[in-house]
This record gives C-alpha cells, sequence and structure tokens, in this order.
C-alpha cells in the first residue's frame, strides 16, 4: 500500500467525483471473474457488487467474467483461481482472490483510500 | 481414454488375470525405458524431483516431444516458470522444434503467469481456472500427456496453503480423472523430495534427479525412488543431456546379447597373430593391453590401427595423453605411418585430457563419435587414465557400459592399461570385461631392460603361453623368441649372446659332421678298395678252377675211346655207346675158358 500513489488517486477520485467528470484517471476498473455454476461464485458476485457500493466512490466499473464462456479471458488475464477480483485502474493492477466476504481486507488489498469520511454525505 | 489398453488384461477375469503389468506409456528417453521396465505408468502423475538445474525440466519436455514425435501422443506443457519463447529456445539446441510441433497440433505449451507478488486472500477459493485452462488445451489437440512445470510456484503466490493443498489434490485426480499420462516436477527442498511435499499427491511413480560435484567434475544422476506395482531398477544411473536429449546410461539393462563373431581380425603382428591362434583377435572382442609406462602398449594399439586400416577398415583413437601430431609423429619412428589413413578417412582420433568432463560425459562423446564414424577398430589409450576423474567401481563401472557398447556393435576394442610393476589394480576392475589380455613387462638384467609380451588370458583362442620378446623396429613391432635357460628368461644382448652362442655351437657341430662324412667315405673307398681286390682274387681262382673242370671232362672221354679200342682188338661184346664199360669186360682175356 504504497501511500503517495493511494493519497493521490484518492484525491483524483474525490475532485472528479465532484464534478462528474468521469475521466480516465478518476474511475476505478474492477473485474471479477468467476466460475458461473458455482455458490462461491455466485457469493463472491454479490459479496463484490455490495462492497462497490458501500466503499467506492462513482465513478467506477464491476464486470463479472464468467471463466467458463472466456477461456481467452481467463488465459489473457492470467487467472488460475476464481473468484478472483482485478483491479486494472487505476495502477498498480492488483488482484484478489476469495469470496470478498471481509470487505476491509478487500479495500486493504486494493490500495484504494477508504471513503468513510465522504460515505456518510450521501447517505 | 488409454486406461482400457491394459495388455493382457483379461475383462471377464480382471482378479485372476496373471501377471497383469501396469499399463505403461514409453517415454523415448533413451534408457529411460530400459530403467523403468517400458516407461511410465499410463494414465496416472509421476513425480520428477531434485535440485535446480538437474534436468528436470528438459526430462519432462524430451517425455512430450518424444511422446508427439515417435509415439503419436499429442502433450500439453503447462510452464510456471518459463515463457513459452524461452522453452523454445532451450530446447532447440537439442533438435526439438516445438514451434512446429505446435503448428501441427500435436503440442501445447500454456505459460502460466504467476504474479512475484503473492495474492491478496479474502475468502475461499479454488483454482477452477488452472483446471478450465488445462481441460482447454487438452481438448484442443487431443492430449494424452501432460507435464506441469512447477506447480509449487503456486505455493508463492496463494497464502491460503490449506486451500492450495487441497487443490492440488483436486489437480491430480482431475489429471487422472481425464486418463493423461502426466509429469509433474518439483524442486528439491531441505529434508523431503519437494520443497512443499508435493509428494504425498503423487504416489505412483518418484523419479529423482540428482546433480553431483565430486573431485571437480559434475555427474547427473537419476533413480526410481518409487513406482508403484511394477518391479524397477532401483540403483542410480548417470544420465546426461546431450545433443539428442536425455540419455540414462543403465549398466544393467543392456543385457548380455550380443551377436558374436567367429570371424579373426589380424594384429598387424604375424607372430601375435600366431600366438593367438589362428590369426588374431575375433572380431569384436575386447583387448585389454597393460604394462609399465614404456612398454610399447600405444605402439601396440597403434599397429593394430594400421592393420585394420589395411584392410580398409576404419579405426578409431582415443587418446588420454597424447595429441594427434604427437601419436602420428612418434608413431611412424617405428614404421607404423598413420597419416596415410588419416588422411584416406579412414583414422580419427579423439583427444582429450580425461579431467575435461565427467565419467559419463565421457563414456557419451565417445558412443556419440562411435556412432558417427562407424569403426572396426576402438582405441581407449589409457583407459587407466579415466581413473583419475572417478573411484574405481564408477570407472569399472563406465567402462563396463563402453565395452557392452562396443560389443553391441561388433566394434573391436583396444583398451590400454598402464600399471606399474607390482600392483596390476587398474586392470583388475577391467580384466573379467575383456576377451583377451595382453601383457606387456619390462625385463630388467644385464644392465638393460627389455620388453616382453604374453597372453595372460584369451577367450575362445588356443593361445600361446610362451612369452615372446617384444621388439620396435623400423617396421613396426615383431615379437622374437626368448631363451629360457637356468638364468631365467634371456631377452637383448643376453638373447644375442646365447644366439650367437648356439649359432657358434652349430658351426663346430657342422665341421664334425663334415669331418665324419669325409671319414666315412673314406672308409667307403677302403671298403670298396677291399671289395675289388677280392673279387679279383675270387675271379683268378674261379678261372683256374673252371680251367680244371674242363679239363677232367676231356679225360673221361678219352678213356672211354681207349677202352671201345681196346674192346675192338679182343672182338669184345659190342656195348652201348657211352654206357659204363661192364667191368668183366674189362677182364683180361684168357681169364674166360
Amino acid at each position: 500500500m504504497t501511500d503517495g500513489e493511494g493519497a493521490d488517486a484518492g484525491a483524483d477520485a474525490g475532485a472528479d467525483a465532484g464534478t462528474d467528470a468521469g475521466t480516465d484517471t478518476a474511475r476505478v476498473e474492477l473485474t471479477l471473474y468467476v466460475n458461473g455454476a458455482s455458490d462461491l461464485s455466485r457469493r463472491a458476485i454479490a459479496n463484490a457488487r455490495r462492497f462497490c457500493d458501500q466503499n467506492l466512490a462513482p465513478p467506477f466499473t464491476l464486470s463479472v467474467v464468467d471463466v467458463h464462456e472466456h477461456l481467452d479471458a481467463l488465459r489473457e488475464s492470467q487467472i488460475l483461481a476464481v473468484p478472483t477480483l482485478v483491479k486494472s485502474w487505476p495502477l498498480p493492477v492488483r488482484r484478489l482472490v476469495g469470496d470478498l466476504s471481509r470487505p476491509a481486507r478487500v479495500l486493504e488489498a486494493l490500495g484504494l483510500p477508504a471513503i468513510d469520511d465522504t460515505e456518510p454525505a450521501p447517505a | 481414454m488409454t486406461l482400457t489398453e491394459a495388455p493382457g488384461a483379461d475383462p471377464h477375469h480382471p482378479g485372476i488375470a496373471p501377471r497383469r503389468e501396469l499399463p505403461k506409456a514409453p517415454t523415448g528417453i533413451n534408457g529411460l525405458d530400459d530403467v523403468t521396465g517400458g516407461g511410465l505408468p499410463r494414465g496416472r502423475s509421476t513425480l520428477v524431483c531434485g535440485p535446480a538445474g538437474c534436468g528436470k525440466t528438459l526430462l519432462a519436455m524430451e517425455f512430450l516431444v518424444r511422446g508427439a514425435t515417435e509415439f503419436d501422443e499429442p502433450g500439453v506443457f503447462v510452464a510456471f516458470e518459463e515463457s513459452r519463447e524461452d522453452l523454445i529456445a532451450n530446447v532447440a539446441s537439442m533438435g526439438f522444434d516445438l514451434a512446429q510441433l505446435e503448428a501441427d497440433g500435436l503440442l501445447v505449451i500454456d505459460h502460466v503467469e504467476v504474479d512475484g507478488a503473492a495474492i491478496e486472500d479474502t475468502g475461499d477459493w479454488d483454482l477452477e481456472g488452472l483446471f478450465l485452462r488445462l481441460g482447454a488445451a487438452i481438448d484442443a489437440v487431443g492430449a494424452t500427456r501432460v507435464v506441469i512445470d512447477t506447480v509449487e510456484t503456486l505455493f508463492g503466490t496463494f497464502t491460503n496453503t490449506a486451500i492450495l493443498r487441497s487443490e492440488l489434490r483436486r489437480l491430480f485426480a482431475f489429471l487422472k480423472a481425464r486418463g493423461v499420462t502426466s509429469v509433474i516436477t518439483g524442486e528439491r527442498g531441505d529434508g523431503s523430495l519437494t520443497r512443499h511435499g508435493i509428494e504425498e499427491y503423487v504416489s505412483d511413480c518418484v523419479i529423482v534427479l540428482d546433480h553431483r560435484v565430486l573431485e571437480q567434475t559434475s555427474t547427473r544422476r537419476l533413480r526410481i525412488l518409487k513406482y508403484r506395482g511394477t518391479l524397477h531398477e532401483t540403483n542410480e544411473y548417470p544420465f546426461l543431456i546431450g545433443a539428442s536429449g536425455v540419455s540414462v546410461l543403465p549398466i544393467t539393462s543392456l543385457g548380455l546379447r550380443h551377436g558374436i563373431s567367429s570371424h579373426r581380425v589380424s594384429t598387424g603382428v604375424a607372430r601375435l597373430d600366431a600366438m593367438l591362434g589362428d590369426g588374431g583377435f575375433y572380431q569384436g572382442s575386447t583387448v585389454l593391453v597393460s604394462g609399465t609406462a614404456g612398454t610399447g602398449k600405444s605402439t601396440l594399439a597403434a599397429q593394430i590401427c594400421d592393420a585394420a586400416c589395411a584392410r580398409g577398415e576404419r579405426a578409431m583413437y582415443f587418446a588420454f595423453e597424447e595429441s594427434e601430431p604427437e601419436i602420428v609423429r612418434n608413431m611412424s619412428s617405428v614404421g607404423i605411418l598413420l597419416q596415410r589413413w588419416v588422411d584416406a578417412g579412414l583414422l580419427e582420433f579423439r583427444c582429450f585430457r580425461p579431467k575435461f568432463f565427467g565419467l559419463e560425459a565421457h563414456l557419451f562423446a565417445m558412443q556419440e563419435s562411435v556412432t558417427q564414424f562407424d569403426p572396426a577398430v576402438v582405441v581407449l589409450d589409457p583407459v587407466s587414465d579415466l581413473l583419475g576423474i572417478g573411484n574405481g567401481a564408477e570407472v569399472s563401472a563406465m567402462v563396463t557400459r563402453q565395452v557392452d557398447f562396443l560389443k553391441a556393435r561388433g566394434i573391436t576394442a583396444v583398451l590400454t592399461s598402464l600399471n606399474t610393476d607390482t600392483e596390476l589394480q587398474a586392470d583388475h576392475h577391467i580384466a573379467s570385461l575383456v576377451d583377451a589380455w595382453l601383457l606387456l613387462k619390462s625385463e630388467e638384467g644385464n644392465g638393460e631392460h627389455n620388453r616382453v609380451l604374453y597372453v595372460r588370458k584369451s577367450r575362445g583362442m588356443a593361445n600361446s603361453n610362451q612369452i615372446r620378446e617384444f621388439l620396435l623396429t623400423d617396421q613396426g613391432i615383431e615379437l622374437a623368441d626368448v631363451y629360457v635357460g637356468p638364468q631365467g628368461v634371456l631377452t637383448g644382448s643376453a638373447r644375442q649372446a646365447q644366439e650367437a652362442k648356439e649359432r657358434s655351437d652349430g658351426t663346430s657341430r657342422l665341421e664334425d659332421l663334415e669331418q665324419r662324412r669325409v671319414n666315412l667315405e673314406r672308409r667307403r673307398e677302403a671298403v670298396e678298395a677291399q671289395t675289388a681286390a677280392l673279387w679279383r682274387e675270387f675271379e683268378d681262382e674261379a678261372d683256374v678252377v673252371g680251367r680244371l673242370l674242363s679239363h677232367g671232362s676231356t679225360g673221361t672221354e678219352d678213356r672211354a675211346g681207349q677202352r671201345a679200342e681196346q674192346g675192338r682188338l679182343r672182338k669184345a661184346d659190342p656195348t652201348h655207346p657211352g654206357r659204363p664199360p661192364d667191368p668183366s669186360a674189362d677182364e683180361p682175356p684168357g681169364t674166360h675158358p
């Protein structure tokens, strides 16, 4: 968790969120690779959605890829374990495995700043 | 898919099928199938483990390449450590064209990149992604062979080892369920076969590779640690990674099944051929020439090469002490002209210091050279130099392999061995391997030393048991009879003295004979003269007797004539002429009345 990078990314995200500009530097891109048929994957999808809603300021994207249907994506992204959550933007790229059942751990692992201070405002 | 191919299995009585061997997938790797009794367990997993740089990846890759090219079994290589490009480049030197195999649909190289950084763990997961990739790769080429190199890399990636271990267990079950023959590589750990103990998941076959440096030369070794359900060799075998891939060198797998020849090949020394009985060594036999320093071992070896080349055969000379120009020059000083054979392409030298390679590398280099050149005669000069690069048992094992290799090809081998006067240690390691053993010795005495040769051992030949003096002349090697007298064997000047003595003895005997012949002649003349005199005497006597006899017969006739005249005169009775006169007729007249 490089503090500098994290702080910069957080500042940018906050600023852009305010203006709703949606520039490249502001957004967060997440991809969740799942094995569509399994309970584990269903749980991971639910956990991921909840995590994004609760911990990320827009704009963010969360795409869900069923590895059974996208073997090429599996190979390109070098996915071995499912479920895997890949943060492809902002850099650095980070990968997480597991069903994302611990949001605090996920946030720390993604290297994104906590938005505890901004979260209560919209709520 | 291939499990049903089990040969010898009776589907109706599976329990009582006699000697049901596990179905095996031949590796095609030189020597490995001999050691494993036919290959790796088909449809199961084999663990190949060893320290870094021991050749695990190459062995595994060759298993796939041979499978694809020789056994029509496509394969999948899952690489965790090296990229596809690196793998292709690494095995290109062994003549494996992986890119072509991929293009031909016989091979898939799937490089699984794992980040150096650990992947964060946020709960339960499984390795379904890997299984999917593997499954897709297997399906893409219809693979029946899979290599996973090295799955333990995952331990550096995933922090939750409990999940990883259970997933690995599932991976091996998955491979088995797909019916593929798989090779899993693992790096040796402290006190265990692999760093993370994956051997516990692979229970069918475990091959341990090793890479040791002894006396500054490195040797690779292979051992079958475990092979469930099959008889396998348990020894350690040296193996090499050469220009044609991996070669395991089992000593026992060759068996003693050489074709034999009763054809004799000349040594180039007529009297030596005679000593061996009927014209020299058997073709394809192994000959040890041992002796002390400077007894002419190399010269004899060179003479044998020369003789082979003169017959139009090829000869190969492995020299560990001299360079080719040195040998050619030194041999020309005794009239053995080798350069002409080199120029004619019949003779090749391989000169190198033994320390340059490990024992196995030597063996392998020799075998490759021999295979390429295909000679009829091979010389190892001197084989005792190899002792310096291993202990006696190792050298003996190595020479055994070499001898077996040469015998199997029907090549006559000449091994020279340097020994000291008293100990024949070097020789005894190999003496039992060879078919013939010529011993060259230095006989000291009379202020000089001379070389002698005798045949210490010669299988299947009516060889001479005599010691011969070994002479290096301007025309090569010659053997001379030695003289055995009260002082022992005479050689050199003592032999010459003896020869001179015998010559002079012979001369006087000759003179004596001549004298006696002359005497006899004279005696004969005397006898003849005497005989002539006797004959003359006899003839004189016979003459006299003859004359006498002739006079005697005339007198009788006269007397008969006189009697007849007297009778006529006396008017006697006529008598039959020639008839003895009647005595009464001789009565004086007047006595009758």
